[in-house]
């Protein structure tokens, strides 16, 4: 579980940054999914801490802030201890081969860079295609997608 | 010299930004353009010339030194706009792609651009709604359903805050046409929305954007604020998706919205009526809100002259997956699948013969070569139970195995069902054990069986499209490859 408790400063500093956050977004219709957003973008994931912090600002249950973070793929409840690629996988990229280039890269990685499936970056004309971040890259081959996890890593 | 290279992300995702800066380096002037859509020439690299600009491509980083010099004969393609893969489109929504700026106002407005708003402003909601009932358009995500009635059902209903939503989650495989359409043009879908606004009475809009796009994003939130003047009152927002395939699912997407769980609404109530945070609210893809200003510029009667049966118009269809010549094709509905297929795509990349194609994003059918006399029209892939969707295809050469891209079917059902309805939740789960049985050998009559009766419960009794259409690629590809079954 992802969390800032231990220092007292450094919970004083998250708060702060946390209630930054809530603020910024508040009066917009639907504050929820930007707040979730720019609090990853912040801790790299979504603290407990953080779900009772908002569920309090929001006016929402701690279950239903908690039902939203466990509902989104993109949101994470502990930090990835790894540099991720995700390597698409849907039709058009298993087209070009996508599904022995996942196998590849898990090889690669060895455990050094975190191979995650995605469905369709919208690259579907010149897969196989994969995110490092919001860098886009298409046209795999085992050798390109070596050269991702080499930098990855 | 002057040089015009794409940024759009299929471009750069094959180096067109490492081309530029290369280019740059050697003292070129470098213009970024959006892409014309011929995917398999990026990075397409254009000099301008005394005879109009030359196009090159595939131009890498490193072919850049002796592009400059003259020496890169061999990618010469000639001038795009007169390309044949160009010549033979009816570009109406993507008139703009491979020619302008994406994020400049000026060449926006040198190009037609606010011509639509400014016609919608004088004749007034009943008429805009009027010339959008005209053209025959439907909705270009996936239901097809008529536009202009959508609007005049939000029109009609009361309230003083309504909403235009436009629904930019593109999550099909296979599909990329919003995405080149929010990066490569991003005020032309404003400009829809901005008369959508005024059609229904609506000042605020939002663009719901996968998590996956971020140069969409980015084009997008600059572009709303380049000419947030030009279309107040009215007000956009751009809000990112969180990685929910389910949430293109427009019922879902506005509980996102709302900052709930994507999960799908019962319908009716329909959102024209009760829809974001309970208000009237127009959900429309991106491509027919961008269909639009060319339609209040044109004329409703002139959009509706293009097209087959009661399918008008045109459609930006994307040629994906195994395709020699993949990207953004532009049609008048009524080619046939095999037209798009050999003639224009040109056949496999792979050089191996065509051996399936998906129309319509992983909920649409596998057409096998034989029925590639299908019309691209909505009725005429119904009547084959198909659909043509968001008219992504996707072309599979024959080393594909279909009894395996049926269980991936069931698999992506069941990584991106919402658990609302139990024949999408459960439905999904099971079929994809059944079907491994079948891959495994496992008396595959009887599973098969079992399969089919468990898509009859799918069909009839999901909530929405992602369990009721999930039948579609797994009894297409059992019937028309039914040897591939046999293990």
């Amino acid at each position: 579980m992802c969390s800032w408790q231990g220092l007292d400063s450094a919970v004083t500093d998250a708060n702060a940054q946390l209630d930054a956050i809530i603020a910024a977004h508040q009066g917009r219709e639907g504050p929820l999914l930007p707040i979730l957003h720019e609090v990853q973008r912040a801790f790299g994931c979504i603290p407990e801490d953080a779900i009772r912090h908002i569920a309090h600002a929001l006016n929402l249950s701690r279950a239903e802030v908690s039902g939203v973070v466990g509902f989104y793929h993109d949101f994470r409840r502990a930090p990835e201890p790894l540099p991720v690629i995700k390597l698409c996988r849907a039709e058009a990229c298993q087209a070009r081969g996508s599904d022995a280039l996942a196998r590849w890269a898990e090889e690669a990685a060895a455990g050094r860079v975190a191979i995650e499936t995605v469905y369709c970056l919208g690259l579907c004309s010149v897969g196989p295609s994969a995110m490092v971040g919001s860098e886009v890259h298409a046209r795999l081959d085992p050798a390109a997608l070596d050269q991702l996890i080499e930098r990855a890593a | 010299m002057r040089l015009f290279v794409s940024d759009d992300a299929a471009a750069v995702a094959c180096g067109a930004d490492a081309v530029a800066a290369r280019a740059d380096a050697l003292g070129a002037e470098v213009v970024r353009t959006s892409s014309w859509g011929l995917h398999w020439l990026e990075p397409l690299v254009e000099i301008e010339t005394d005879d109009g600009r030359i196009g090159y491509g595939p131009v890498a980083a490193a072919d850049v030194d002796a592009l400059l010099a003259g020496e890169l004969e061999q990618r010469r393609i000639g001038d795009i706009a007169s390309h044949p893969f160009i010549r033979r489109q009816t570009r109406l929504t993507f008139a703009r792609a491979g020619r302008t700026r994406p994020l400049s106002l000026d060449d926006y407005a040198a190009t037609g651009g606010w011509a639509g708003l400014e016609q919608a402003r004088a004749i007034g909601p009943e008429a805009i709604v009027q010339q959008v009932t005209t053209s025959g358009l439907r909705g270009r995500g996936g239901a097809g359903f008529p536009a202009g009635i959508k609007w005049e059902t939000a029109r009609r209903a009361a309230g003083p805050r309504k909403y235009i939503v436009c629904n930019a989650d593109e999550g099909d495989s296979g599909t990329f046409a919003d995405r080149m359409l929010m990066e490569g043009d991003p005020f032309c879908l404003i400009e829809g929305m901005a008369i959508a606004g005024l059609a229904v009475g609506a000042d605020k809009g939002f663009v719901y954007i996968r998590s996956e796009y971020p140069h969409a994003i980015a084009k997008m939130e600059a572009a709303v604020r380049l000419c947030a003047h030009l279309v107040a009152p009215f007000e956009i927002e751009v809000r990112v998706g969180a990685g929910a395939y389910v949430c293109g699912e427009e019922t879902s997407l506005l509980n996102s919205l709302e900052g709930k769980r994507g999960e799908v609404r019962v319908k009716p109530p329909l959102p024209a009526i009760e829809g974001l945070f309970g208000r009237p609210t127009v959900v429309n893809n991106v491509l027919t809100l961008a269909a639009v200003p060319w339609i209040l510029a044109n004329g409703g009667p002139a959009y509706a002259d293009f097209g087959s049966g009661r399918s008008r118009g045109t459609m930006p269809v994307q040629l994906a997956g195994n395709i020699r010549h993949a990207g953004l094709f532009e049609t008048a509905f009524g080619l046939t699948l095999g037209e798009l297929v050999h003639d224009i795509g040109g056949g496999t990349a792979s050089g191996r013969p065509v051996k399936a194609v998906q129309v319509g994003g992983p909920l649409g059918a596998y057409f096998p070569p034989s029925l590639f006399d299908t019309v691209l029209d909505y009725e005429a892939f119904a009547a084959r139970d198909g659909l043509v969707g968001h008219a992504g295809i996707v072309v599979f050469d024959d080393t594909v195995d279909m009894a395996r891209q049926a269980r991936f079917a069931f698999e992506f059902c069941a990584a991106e069902s919402c658990g609302k309805c139990t024949p999408c939740r459960l439905g999904s789960v099971r079929g994809y054990e059944t079907m491994a049985r079948v891959l495994a050998g496992e008396d595959a009559a009887a599973n098969l069986a079992l399969i089919e009766e468990l898509c009859e419960t799918m069909t009839f009794g999901s909530l929405c499209a992602l369990g009721g259409l999930t039948p579609y690629p797994v009894l297409s590809a059992i019937r028309h490859f039914p040897e591939d079954f046999a293990r």
